[in-house]
């Protein structure tokens, strides 16, 4: 039986802004439908975390809203699930998309696609909170749509993103629909983890499938693209529909090839000479470092990669604005050249620098401890990875600083009107400043509550409690996992339900749940 | 009693940091005097309370005071089991007084020995010294509030790894003490130079902190905790002996001497340390020629009985310290600017004292690099007047360059490439960038404009968007000269 939360704060924070979409859609004045986005935002946002607080108050691995629509409708009470992985990201992604709103100049609000970021918001809600396969096919099918119109709205061409989106969708119905209907076969399990596997490399914009997300910084508008990555769906995709069900070879598979996306992103980013390039393959790096962390079989290397998704989701989300702030007022910057802007924007300089600095784990920010516990997880067990990661991480380093020096230093940069931020901008800098110092001073809160995530998903990795399709390979005895299986124990053969963590040497078998549905539900 | 003074160490400088932070960060305007005077207190306040902390340590006659601030971050142990996890933690795994619940714990300990005291001694005197010096050098200077924040940056950063008790905590110090330098290196911002020496100092820092990361993160798996009173035994330093394996203590000796040469300037790094001249007076002296430039002999100091478990690690130590010493030698004396010939003079001490540690010696490195440091910055600090007192020695003395020229001295031929050699610095970073940085740059160049046809094919354009603006990102990082 799930628990339930107090009120029924996942479907507000998914219907808020998909009312506030449809409002600001019939709104001509792009000034009113501004002060509406900013309120649904705000609402939503508050909503979010209200929702995170009553899940830290119910103490339940997964809870449900109180007065489920849902299961009104359908008599299920497992499709809108929040559980201990997803809790924060709702109320992060709602943060995210508030601040890129509130950070949006009155100048580029012709532009920026009010309604359609919104929509946007609705979409990633309900997909973070969605516990079931075929409904979180949809959602992240849909979820692509927004930035697709913007795409078509601004004139770009829409051919990358659309065919390697579409491919992406084709392969996870294909992939999907394959496991619903296997019979336990090896050829079956195996076609339908080729196609999952695919599905998660692109839409995890793993090298070399990873053009689409340079394209869509190049020719979206920068927020759209910011906040069509930075909630990292992908990787939560990843976590709910893949990770389950494919085998080992096809998780090593996604592992090593993150890892190495890691480190080429890391070293694309040093030498890119377009801000928003730069920024893009910074972000895939941390993103990939952030995928190929979760498949860590240690309960610190887990809690590392998760610490790490969300202060990369906090800080890269920052390091953006600060960007497309920039942008905002010069136009696309070139890092080809310096411009000197710190002596007119000296807030902005200070939250890039911040920001930059604390998503390659700075000590000090909220970064730091995530980014120690991942290469600590790894180092444990696969000290190449954490070489690797290491190395990743000190390219990163030199990137920022890089593109930090380039813009706000190097010259005078001579202008006849004022180029200080603006004091919605301003509150975006110190909220998100606060949130990475404080988080960084005073990280045990968000350790905990992220160890906690990874202690139970090994856990439920460990017993197979919450696997539906198959029948749980190991014994509930705690005594009895993964990791404390015999190092030399037989490998057994790849079945549904079966896999390899990924980093451990191949001899030793996990099993994952398939979904996060418990089997108690499954049951009834 | 201990306790709070060890904290008030700590506390002071990380208190003027966050102060002047939050200012700049909230657009508090301080004014110049506010700033210094702030500076003067955490300073002077620090300073007392290391003397206590020594006073009482000679009083009661204690070698060693720990003293723990608790634990930061603690995952539990008991978790871990639950999910299966082998138990690996071998059973030094944990420090003595600590729970044995404890799984991973990222502990804030400071520890007040005969290395830390004179250590954060010399840090606060040097830094109040050149704080009272920058706040007349720089009055007026646009840059006087930001001079100060990454100063009180850099003296955090120094109080913390010199007093730190575990690696991690050393490795916060560090980093704080890489970042206050490169922006320190270019704090002169409306200029290239300065900007792309800072850029070239935090490169190397990072590549050294890389390697310092992996060394503290293994050292943490093998000991346990990080903790060094864990790794070096009961005894306080310089007593003690590592309670690794040879073989782990060369692997793990070999990542810190990579991080310690990237800090100390040491071959092949040694070409950040003149460029790192181009920040203010105030700030080279104190960093370069005083406290920053030690800091990777600190760490070996502090790393002393992981040195001694392997033969080859003090070989290799020994080595290096020799061969930069014998390089800076020849650059220091030809460079034809003070500050850098300073620079080479620093480093010449700096390199005697790793081969110092590298021989097994203890105290007498801690003696040479508190009058090294104390020395170097008097030195700098005067770098400024060196006109003045120059044309003051020739008025009394004569000019001896003239007088060479009279008696047609001049060298010999064949110590003409050993000059140019030396002059050029050993053409260090040349080297660095032409094997290392190029091709790998080149590499992901070609890579980049790749991705664009790919893209651009896809989109059904045959125009690379921004492949015609692509330059060669390191030209502007080597410093010509």
């Amino acid at each position: 039986m799930i628990s339930e939360l107090h009120l029924p704060w996942l479907e507000i924070g998914i219907l808020l802004p998909l009312l506030g979409a449809v409002i600001c859609g019939f709104t001509r004045n792009r000034l009113r439908g501004h002060r509406i986005a900013l309120l649904f935002a705000g609402l939503t946002s508050v909503c979010t975390i209200g929702e995170w607080i009553d899940f830290g108050t119910v103490q339940a691995f997964e809870a449900h809203d109180h007065w489920d629509l849902l299961q009104w409708l359908t008599g299920r009470s497992d499709i809108l699930v929040i559980d201990e992985l997803s809790a924060p990201l709702p109320a992060l992604t709602s943060l995210l998309f508030l601040l890129v709103l509130l950070a949006t100049l009155r100048t580029k609000l012709e532009r920026f696609p009010l309604s359609l970021t919104l929509l946007s918001l609705s979409l990633t809600n309900a997909t973070l909170s969605c516990h079931d396969p075929w409904l979180l096919i949809i959602l992240l099918s849909l979820s692509i749509l927004p930035a697709l119109f913007e795409l078509r709205q601004r004139g770009q061409s829409t051919r990358v993103f659309a065919i390697h989106m579409g491919l992406f969708i084709v392969l996870l119905l294909a992939g999907w629909a394959l496991v619903d209907r296997s019979d336990g076969t090896a050829s079956a399990s195996g076609l339908s983890a080729a196609l999952l596997t695919a599905a998660a490399l692109l839409r995890a914009g793993v090298a070399p499938v990873h053009c689409w997300m340079t394209d869509l910084f190049e020719k979206a508008s920068f927020g759209t693209a910011l906040l069509f990555l930075t909630p990292m769906t992908g990787a939560y995709a990843v976590m709910h529909l893949v990770f389950p069900v494919v085998p080992g070879w096809a998780m090593h598979s996604i592992a090593v090839l993150s890892l190495i996306t890691s480190l080429y992103a890391a070293g694309m980013a040093a030498v890119q000479t377009d801000a928003r390039r730069f920024f893009c393959f910074l972000f895939l790096s941390h993103s990939s470092l952030v995928l190929s962390g979760l498949e860590l079989v240690n309960v610190i290397g887990l809690t590392g990669a998760l610490c790490v998704w969300l202060s990369v989701g906090l800080s890269l989300t920052g390091y953006g604005l600060t960007i497309r702030a920039v942008e905002a007022r010069i136009g696309r910057i070139q890092l080809n050249r310096y411009y000197g802007l710190a002596e007119h924007t000296p807030t902005l300089a200070g939250l890039s620098l911040i920001t930059g600095l604390s998503s390659i784990g700075f000590p000090g920010t909220i970064g730091f401890v995530g980014m120690e516990l991942l290469v600590e997880g790894c180092v444990e067990f696969y000290p190449l990875v954490g070489l690797i990661l290491v190395i990743s991480s000190a390219l990163n380093g030199i990137s920022i600083l890089r593109a930090w020096f380039r813009i706000f230093t190097g010259c005078r940069f001579q202008t006849s009107v004022s180029l200080r931020s603006r004091p919605a901008e301003r509150f975006s800098v110190v909220v998100l400043s606060l949130l990475i110092i404080g988080g960084g001073l005073w990280p045990q809160p968000g350790v905990a509550s992220r160890h906690h995530a990874a202690v139970e998903l090994l856990r439920l990795k460990d017993r197979g409690l919450f696997d539906i399709d198959a029948e749980p390979t190991q014994p509930e005895s705690p005594a009895v996992g993964p990791l404390n299986t015999p190092k030399n124990a037989p490998a057994t053969p790849s079945q549904p339900g079966t896999a390899y963590a990924a980093w451990q040497p191949l001899a030793t078998p996990v099993t994952f749940p398939a979904t996060f549905r418990s089997v108690d539900n499954a049951a009834q | 009693m201990l306790s709070i003074l060890g904290i008030c160490v700590v506390v002071s400088p990380l208190l003027l940091t966050l102060t002047l932070g939050l200012c700049m960060l909230l657009r508090i305007p301080l004014r110049e005097r506010i700033i210094s005077r702030l500076t003067s207190t955490a300073v002077v306040s620090g300073l007392l309370a290391s003397l206590a902390i020594l006073a009482v340590m000679l009083i009661s006659d204690s070698r060693h005071v720990a003293v723990s601030a608790g634990d930061w971050v603690r995952l539990p142990e008991t978790a871990a089991r639950h999910a299966g996890e082998p138990d690996t933690v071998p059973e030094h795994h944990h420090t003595p007084g600590r729970p044995a619940e404890a799984h991973f714990h990222f502990t804030l300990k400071f520890v007040f020995d005969r290395l830390s005291v004179p250590f954060v001694m010399m840090t606060f005197v040097l830094c109040g010294v050149i704080s009272a010096f920058a706040s007349r050098y720089l009055h007026r200077d646009e840059g006087f509030p930001r001079f100060f924040l990454f100063f009180s940056f850099f003296l955090t950063g120094m109080i913390l790894s010199s007093a730190a008790g575990t690696i991690e905590t050393l490795f916060f110090g560090w980093e704080l003490v890489g970042l206050s330098s490169a922006l320190l290196v270019a704090f002169f911002q409306d200029r290239r130079g300065p900007v792309q020496n800072g850029l070239r100092v935090w490169s190397i820092y990072r590549i050294a902190d890389a390697a310092f990361l992996l060394a503290a993160l293994t050292l943490h798996h093998l000991s346990g905790s990080g903790d060094f009173a864990g790794l070096a035994g009961q005894g306080s330093w310089p007593e003690g002996d590592a309670i690794i394996s040879p073989d782990s203590a060369l692997l793990v000796g070999l990542l810190l001497l990579f991080a310690a040469a990237g800090k100390s300037a040491l071959i092949p790094f040694s070409g950040w340390l003149p460029r790192a001249m181009e920040g203010p007076t105030p700030s080279s002296a104190v960093f370069y020629g005083a406290l920053s430039v030690h800091l990777g002999a600190f760490l070996l100091l502090r790393m002393g009985p992981l040195l001694e478990e392997s033969l080859l690690l003090q070989v290799l130590v020994v080595l290096l310290g020799l061969s930069t010493c014998v390089f800076a030698t020849m650059a220091a004396r030809v460079q034809s600017d003070i500050k850098s010939s300073l620079a080479f003079a620093s480093l010449i001490q700096v390199s005697l004292i790793v081969t110092e540690i590298g021989f097994g010696l203890r105290y007498i490195p801690l003696i040479h690099i508190i009058g090294h440091a104390c020395f170097r910055t008097l030195q700098l600090v005067r770098a400024p007047s060196l006109l003045k007192d120059y044309n003051s020695l020739i008025n009394a003395l004569g000019d001896p360059e003239a007088a060479a020229a009279k008696l047609g001295v001049s060298a010999p031929a064949r110590e003409t490439r050993l000059y140019r050699f030396a002059f050029d610095r050993g053409n260090l970073d040349p080297l660095l960038d032409e094997y290392i940085v190029r091709p790998v740059a080149a590499a992901l160049l070609w890579s980049d404009r790749m991705e664009r046809r790919w893209t651009a094919w896809l989109s059904g354009n045959s125009r690379t968007a921004g492949e015609e603006t692509a330059i060669q990102p390191w030209t502007d990082q080597t410093m010509s000269g």
